[in-house]
């Protein structure tokens, strides 16, 4: 995506609070209609970044703009974005429909078109018949919608949320993450989701930015980010992830390898290699790309090794298997596709084949 | 109550002690009512029979009138003034990161920690030094200074209470700085504020120590209670004075901590819920 | 629809440019700055009203009455007669031990009143909390008079125990002595010490309660080893909040207290009023002050010394 494209546009963004330094150096461009989020640990900055969105922070140095206008001159109240707090900031002295209807003030509508807007509101977010309600006596779910349709009905370009499904239990969190795909569908608006969770981020985002420390790590689309990760962070911050150490060995032909502790020697199109002969590199693998088996298998790489311990999650089953030449363990994780698997924990020490493809390894820089 | 855990089961003595508690911290006070209907110009038991006259005799003392007026003029003034400072010093601890923000609290607490006649002796002696002369305004004065703490101390809980993201959203969601305090700040702090006021008011209304010693020739109340306290023929007068003051102070504390509270427990239920 | 966000970004930014003062993009910049304006009528005040005061009485101090007005003079003569002369330190200590008195009674009378609506009140613990301290917001001079009446010499309790027939001649100890003015601050006072004990009685943890049962501890040690240390913040604040105001009451003394009952706030109002020596009356007040700052910190010490034994 080029600056041109872009609707919103973060350029070389730094804040700092006092000595501290929040954010370095922040650019991303993001589309129009996008559910763009960001991912991080508490304390990357992804809180900081969304308020410098809105305007309750000012940036120290940098530019933003949206939809082509510079924002540093705009106040929070005269910015085209509205946002859902992470505390929900209900006004608890107003009822359901004043509360929706607070921004409207300044468009200094006629009460029955704000009548019509509001309960469209209402609908929108399932909550007809409430409008009368005092906004504080409902549940956290009802109170997080009110304060999505809240923003909603000032028609934002962009809308920015922060963690808004955190105080939310499991269920209805995944719930509420279906709904705000679909709500984001239907209504067209871009959103810049801010979340810690990474399961939430990948469910929900068309691209994800991953933070920590004040920058951005990496930007792509979930399943690049799953699949392709391009920093050892990156890599371990989003699911979890097996590290070998390894050594690129190529000579000029058309297939390289690389020599991996535990994995053995693994060819690799020299294509594909971009470092060059004798330079080390981590190599890794993803839980769910190992299979198991009993028996070496016919073709393919494999590996011999021993369990050591396994973990029942139900769904499936996470096995840790030691293999020589690699301190600990490989992470294993299979879905418990027949009855039976369960059983494997009592099996351990038992000798068990390690297998998988060129194509599921992942070439990272060395530490 | 009996289902409730170990640590909170009922303890007799305790009980007792507390019922014993309160009827000795009342029963002073409710002396005073007791004796201004009674038919006798000395205070002593046994009661000598019912009678409205020390009531009705206080009608027609013009200096009582003219002596409550100045309270309540006074009251009021440093009531509203003591209330606004109080907002405008509340908010600006709790809303900006400032340095040295527990000293300054400190400061203003002072007064708080301070005897009362220090504070009336100092204030007289700069008065005199800048030559300005004793009245209701010097008064007035010294009421506020020793007013402002508990306004400050009144107000501070509920804006530390306050939610900042909600101010946020108001501007998030388009209003200028003076449309939120309108729209959101002001409303959410309103019991805050009615209890401040009630409490200011009742404070200077009845306060006696610093007037002593600033007032001029026009006194408050108390100022002329005290005067009357010489003459025990007065007695009963002022024990009838006494009672309607009692009743005022009681029925306007109690609204104030009445209504400071209950917004109190309303943002603690908030604080829970989200 | 895209419309109205697209005026509102429009608009927004002529506004911006309209309001452009280099005041109000400061305001906008500094946090602190606003905070500090916001602040700044309060400081004035209380500027005034506390510090500028009292540097002005430290001033009169030093100097000496001199027919109506005043020989000004700096000098130390008003504190060497201070130092020098019987009269004022007896008062003082015996200002000092009223209080203390009243304060010990206070606190301990109130202790286990704010322990019962801490531990023992579940419901309407608001209403408790108004009925305790609703009589202090009444005028404390009524207050008083309230005892004077009580405990007169045809008083209330000498009245009601003589027509009970329990008594012949009324107690005469009860009124213009040490005795009825410590009986009447300690009442007076009372909500000061509720209060702060209360709310750290309130606050701490019932587990660590729990767990003090479960390690072994009765009720008594339980109180003593976990409770009595975690509430000696109220009882500090409680302590300084009824001592300090009450060293320099002068009310309650002269509507009871008699010659022997006679505080060192008498003497410095009679100064300001028939003695007609200012000079004399702010050293009085700052050397006041001095011993209420000495004996505080004393007092912090001693207890901050208990406390690190007992942790």
């Amino acid at each position: 995506m080029t600056s041109a494209e872009a609707f919103i546009s973060i350029r070389k963004v730094s804040k700092y609070f006092g000595a501290f330094q929040a954010m370095a150096d922040v650019s991303l461009e993001i589309g129009q209609g996008e559910f763009f989020s960001l991912l991080g640990a508490s304390g990357c900055g992804k809180t900081t970044l969304l308020r410098m969105l809105a305007g309750f922070e000012s940036t120290s140095s940098g530019e933003i703009f949206i939809d082509g206008q510079p924002m540093s001159e705009v106040p929070p109240h005269h910015r085209p974005v509205n946002m859902v707090f992470q505390s929900y900031a209900i006004f608890p002295h107003l009822n359901v429909a004043d509360n929706i209807a607070y921004g409207l003030r300044r468009q200094k509508l006629p009460a029955a078109r704000r009548q019509e807007m509001v309960d469209e509101m209402l609908e929108l977010i399932n909550l007809t018949g409430y409008g009368k309600r005092k906004a504080n006596e409902l549940s956290g779910g009802q109170r997080q919608r009110i304060a999505l349709a809240r923003a909603l009905i000032l028609r934002p370009k962009v809308l920015l949320l922060d963690e808004p499904l955190g105080a939310l239990d499991k269920q209805l969190r995944e719930r509420m993450q279906l709904e705000l795909r679909a709500l984001q569908r239907q209504v067209g608006i871009t959103f810049v989701f801010v979340t810690h969770d990474q399961e939430e981020a990948l469910t929900l985002s068309d691209r994800i930015a991953v933070m920590s420390g004040g920058r951005v790590l990496q930007v792509d689309t979930p399943a690049q980010l799953y699949e392709a990760p391009r920093t050892r962070e990156v890599a371990s911050f989003i699911g979890n992830m097996n590290f070998f150490r390894g050594t690129v060995r190529c000579n000029g032909s058309a297939m390289a390898a690389i020599e991996t502790e535990g994995l053995g020697t693994i060819p690799i199109p020299a294509a594909q290699i971009t470092r060059p002969d004798g330079a080390s590199v981590q190599v890794a693998v993803r839980p769910e790309k190992f299979a198991l088996s009993a028996s070496r298998p016919d073709a393919g790489q494999a590996v011999e090794g021993q369990l050591c311990t396994t973990t029942y999650l139900g769904e499936r089953s996470h096995f840790y298997v030691s293999i020589t030449g690699k301190a600990e363990p490989v992470a294993v994780s299979a879905p418990n596709s027949h009855r039976g698997m369960e059983k494997m924990d009592a099996q351990t020490e038992r000798a068990l084949w390690l297998s998988w493809s060129s194509d599921s390894i992942v070439i990272l820089d060395a530490q | 109550m009996s289902t409730g855990s170990y640590i909170k089961r009922p303890n007799r003595a305790l009980q007792v002690y507390a019922v014993l508690f309160l009827v000795v911290l009342y029963v002073p006070v409710l002396f005073i009512p007791l004796f201004s209907f009674n038919d006798a110009v000395h205070v002593r038991f046994p009661l000598q029979g019912f009678t409205m006259r020390w009531y009705s005799e206080l009608w027609s003392r013009q200096a009582l009138w003219n002596s409550l007026w100045n309270s309540v003029r006074v009251g009021l003034v440093v009531a509203v003034i003591s209330t606004i400072l109080g907002v405008l010093t509340a908010r600006s601890i709790t809303r900006y990161r400032l340095k040295g923000k527990g000293a300054l609290v400190g400061f203003i607490m002072m007064p708080l920690v301070i005897p009362g006649i220090i504070f009336g002796v100092a204030l007289l002696v700069l008065l005199s030094r800048m030559g300005v002369p004793l009245s209701l305004w010097t008064v007035g004065l010294g009421h506020l200074i020793i007013c402002l703490p508990f306004a400050v101390a009144t107000l501070l809980p509920r804006f530390e209470g306050f939610d900042p993201s909600i101010e946020e959203a108001s501007a998030d969601l388009g209003e200028n700085g003076w449309w939120t305090f309108w729209r959101v700040t002001f409303p959410m702090a309103l019991p805050g504020i009615v209890a401040s006021l009630l409490l200011s008011f009742t404070i200077s209304f009845d306060e006696f120590i610093m007037a002593f010693f600033l007032t001029g020739t026009d006194p408050t109340l108390p100022m002329y209670i005290w005067g009357q306290l010489r003459f025990p023929k007065e007695f009963p007068s002022v024990l009838a004075m006494a009672s309607l003051i009692l009743f005022v102070s009681f029925v306007l504390v109690f609204i104030a901590q009445w209504v400071g509270r209950m917004g109190l427990e309303s943002q603690e239920k908030e604080g829970l819920q989200s | 629809m895209a419309e109205t966000s697209l005026s509102k970004s429009r608009s927004g930014q002529a506004a911006a440019r309209a309001s452009g003062s280099r005041l109000t993009r400061l305001l906008n910049r500094s946090e602190t700055l606003r905070g500090y304006l916001l602040m700044a009528p309060t400081l004035l005040i209380m500027g005034i009203g506390i510090v500028v005061p009292f540097l002005i009485l430290l001033m009169i101090s030093l100097w000496t009455r001199q027919g109506f007005g005043f020989d000004t003079t700096l000098t130390l003569v008003n504190y060497a007669r201070a130092w020098s002369e019987p009269i004022y330190g007896a008062l003082l200590a015996r200002s000092f031990w009223i209080s203390g008195v009243a304060t010990v009674a206070t606190v301990a009378l109130c202790y286990p009143m704010a322990y019962y609506v801490a531990f023992h009140v579940h419901r309407n613990k608001m209403m408790w909390l108004i009925l305790m301290t609703l009589p202090f917001w009444t005028s404390y001079l009524l207050r008083v008079f309230a005892w004077k009446v009580i405990l007169g010499y045809e008083g209330v309790i000498n009245s009601g125990l003589s027509a009970a027939g329990l008594i012949e001649q009324p107690l005469a100890f009860l009124l213009y002595s040490p005795t009825a003015v410590i009986i009447t601050l300690a009442h007076a006072w009372a909500a000061f010490a509720i209060l702060p004990l209360y709310v750290s009685l309130e606050k701490i943890d019932k587990s660590l309660l729990e767990a003090a049962t479960d390690l072994g501890d009765g009720p008594v040690a339980r109180f003593f080893r976990i409770t009595l240390p975690l509430s000696m913040p109220g009882i500090i604040a409680a302590s300084f909040l009824i001592f300090i105001p009450t060293t320099g009451d002068y009310i309650t003394p002269a509507l009871l207290g008699g010659p022997d009952g006679t505080m060192i706030g008498n003497l410095i109002q009679i100064q300001f009023g028939a003695v007609n020596n200012w000079p004399m009356g702010a050293t009085l007040s700052i050397v006041l002050m001095l011993w209420i700052a000495a004996l505080a910190l004393v007092f912090l010490l001693i207890t901050r010394k208990m406390q690190e034994r007992i942790a």
